[in-house]
């Protein structure tokens, strides 16, 4: 019987209420006690003096690009540099070739996964058939086979009737509705945040507007229907307070914000750096600082990386022929510790929340607590270390991050999957 | 590396005056032919060119091989580029055969500045997308300062399609440098708001009148409906409302001028008579475009 103990480290569980020092004793993959001086002879030590010692990060929105695009990620690529980001589970979007919108690729991706070893992935359904947003998919299916929640990420189902449609099937099943809110009639075109940034460089706008009037619509969709509505990567200040208002009347409103939408800004974007290219865009400062202050209010729910891996090849392009995406898992942790725990908006509990109970609750996964009986997953932090971020030695298989070369104080240090060590600091 | 000519933004108020005095020195006099120069003999420039353009092509043309350098133009359309090759790809290949510079135009924002970054070869930008035309705004002030004593105060109006004009974005750079009153018109679904804080002096107004009225400048331009995915304005009253007609000049000053970077459509977006009218200058910008290209070339090949 394999036995760990991790001692001496600050633990910070929410969802036990607790924040102390304590030793966490882990056997056979699942907690089995939290407190202090526990009593583990024969088992292996992790000194965590100086640590925080946390419930195993989650990262609700990535894309593995498996299966059909595995030149830019596969499961295990992606599952490693989850682990190495600090995360010990990912939730993967289905816009892959094909779509993940039958039991059949659920299983696929949910077998590859168990295989890699590394993060836990769990996949997210589409929608639509295709995600063409035109008929549902078989949602109830792929429920069975494995899937945490439902979205048509990057293709918005735009006809109301269907989302109507989803939301109501979704509710009968328990399964939350993740839509990438992007009025794409508004958005058409654009390559960048529609504002100062965007007109002096010439670049066609994707207005703060085309997100918000889609929140609105999907927040009036789930009143109507009940479903649990989930606002991917949320980037504008409207959004942000029609969350809240959402929240604020009781409807089963959630979101996620990415570090790169709190950490930077359009005006943060050299001239044309194709690795500053995504969607939503980078906002102007008003949005960004909304977000941070959604993030402080308790309106954002979790933080998600949409690590969005495309090779060199395709972002060495002009501007507008390059695809709209960054990666996201190795930099997370550090962007949120840097800008929001360090700069006094959030403690360091409430940072745990928005990577742990958060996404949890959104997808009823069976994670994100160290109390005893769970499994053992756990991510160990490292406040102040001081590290620099080299994406030539990502795991993941892509380099498109605009966060290369960045000075970080804070990370992650080791990542335990089912009690064992998945990855730590070398 | 040499540095290339990427826009008017990122020039300074000196280096802009370097070049438009060395202008005036390749200006031919009266009615002059041009005595070619050998200034650059040996030098090679490449004139490569994704979208269609007459005018700015064949400038840079004239340019190089007036200044005694050896000029070659190709067009996307024959080239590689038709063939799936990528632009970096495109251009290493042409880098490859090592010659001094390339001048290029595309239709893209940000292409020579993405290129510039990946390149070791100077490139001189003519044109990119709905960003900046550098040598059309330094070409527009030499006509100005062929009349006029400084730019300094003067009460320059842009009418037109400015939302995707790359024309206006340099000469609003520009002429902000320099102090001038820049007022931008046209109708508000071509006139974003942001434009007023893109460079310091700038105002807006979707009323042709006032943007006329005092000017010392009214520059023209074309409306680009290639550029449009759908009419953000009913085309069809687009002359009522801002085609630039003779009764409107007596609102400017009285020896205000007209300008046109080109090509120009008669009776969409001015009249015939205002072309043709003893205050446009439309033809001097044609001809100081090769005197300032003869300029940024020079500058370039000879630092």
């Amino acid at each position: 019987m394999k036995e760990l103990l991790i001692r001496n480290g600050r633990v910070i569980d929410p969802a036990s209420n607790r924040d102390s020092i304590a030793d966490v004793f882990v056997r056979s993959g699942k907690i089995v006690a939290v407190g202090p001086n526990l009593d583990a002879a024969g088992a292996q030590v992790y000194d965590a003096s100086g640590l925080v010692v946390a419930p195993g990060f989650i990262d609700m929105h990535v894309h593995l690009r498996e299966p059909g695009f595995e030149y830019s990620e596969t499961i295990e690529t992606g599952a490693r540099a989850a682990v190495a980001g600090g995360f010990t589970s990912i939730c993967c979007m289905p816009n892959t070739s094909p779509v993940n919108d039958s039991a059949t690729v659920t299983s696929y991706i949910v077998e590859r996964a168990r295989r890699a070893g590394a993060a836990k992935v769990h996949p997210i359904g589409a929608i639509t058939k295709g995600s063409a947003g035109e008929e549902l998919a078989a949602i109830g299916s792929m429920k069975q086979a494995g899937i945490v929640a439902i979205s048509d990420d990057g293709r918005p189902v735009m006809n109301s009737r269907v989302m109507r449609r989803a939301m109501e099937y979704a509710r009968s099943l328990n399964l939350a509705v993740i839509d990438h809110c992007e009025d794409l009639n508004l958005s058409a075109g654009g390559d960048m945040h529609e504002g100062v940034e965007s007109t002096r460089l010439g670049l066609r706008g994707i207005p703060s507007c085309s997100e918000d009037v889609m929140v609105a619509r999907d927040i009036l969709l789930a009143e109507l229907t009940g479903a649990r509505f989930h606002v991917a990567h949320i980037s504008t200040r409207n959004a942000v307070a029609m969350v809240a208002f959402a929240k604020s009347r009781g409807l089963a409103v959630t979101c996620e914000v990415t570090p790169h939408h709190f950490a930077l800004t359009d005006a943060d974007m050299p001239p044309y750096d194709s690795n500053y290219k995504m969607k939503p865009p980078l906002r102007g400062r008003c949005d960004a600082a909304a977000v941070i202050d959604g993030i402080v209010s308790g309106a954002v729910d979790a933080i998600a990386t949409d690590h969005a891996p495309h090779p060199g090849s395709e972002k060495m392009q002009e501007f507008e022929r390059c695809p709209f995406g960054i990666i996201g898992l190795e930099t997370a942790i550090g962007l949120a510790i840097e800008c929001l725990v360090h700069s006094g908006k959030i403690t360091v509990r409430r940072l745990v929340e928005l990577f742990t109970t958060g996404p949890a609750r959104i997808l009823n996964l069976h994670a994100g607590t160290l109390a005893p009986g769970a499994p053992a997953d756990i991510t160990i932090l490292d406040l102040d270390r001081q590290w620099t971020y080299d994406v030539e030695r990502s795991y993941s298989k892509s380099r498109n991050s605009p966060f290369h070369g960045r000075r970080f104080r804070g990370g992650p240090v080791a990542t335990i999957v089912n009690g064992a060590f998945a990855w730590r600091l070398s | 590396m040499r540095p290339g000519l990427l826009g008017i933004e990122p020039l300074t108020r000196e280096e802009i005056e370097s070049i438009l005095r060395r202008a005036k020195d390749f200006q031919p006099a009266g009615n002059q032919s041009f005595k070619k120069l050998d200034l650059l003999r040996g030098r090679m420039v490449v004139n490569l060119f994704f979208e269609a353009s007459t005018r700015t092509r064949t400038s840079f043309e004239i340019a190089a091989k007036r200044l005694g350098a050896d000029a070659i133009s190709i067009t996307a359309a024959g080239s590689s580029v038709s063939k799936g090759e990528s632009l970096v790809d495109t251009l290493n290949t042409l880098a490859a055969m090592r010659p001094d510079a390339i001048i290029m135009r595309h239709s893209a924002s940000g292409a020579p500045h993405f290129l510039a970054r990946h390149l070791p070869i100077p490139i001189v930008n003519a044109g990119d997308g709905t960003h900046e035309h550098p040598t059309q705004a330094l070409l527009d002030a030499l006509t100005i300062l062929d009349r006029r004593r400084a730019l300094e105060g003067l009460r320059v109006a842009i009418i037109g399609d400015i939302a995707h004009s790359r024309v206006a974005r340099s000469d609003v750079f520009l002429l902000s440098k320099f102090g001038a009153q820049i007022v931008l018109c046209g109708p508000a679904s071509l006139l974003p708001p942001e434009l007023a804080r893109i460079a310091p002096g700038v105002t807006l107004t979707t009323d042709m009148k006032e943007a006329i009225r005092m000017a010392d400048v009214i520059m023209m331009l074309r409306v680009q409906l290639e550029r449009q995915q759908d009419a953000p304005f009913p085309t069809s009253e687009y002359f009522r409302f801002y085609g630039l007609r003779l009764e409107h000049l007596a609102l400017a000053k009285p020896d205000a001028i007209v300008m046109h970077p080109g090509p120009i459509n008669r009776g969409r977006e001015l009249s015939s008579e205002v072309a043709d009218s003893q205050r446009s200058v439309i033809l001097n910008q044609v001809e100081n475009g090769v005197a300032v290209r003869m300029a940024v070339l020079e500058r370039i090949l000879c630092a």
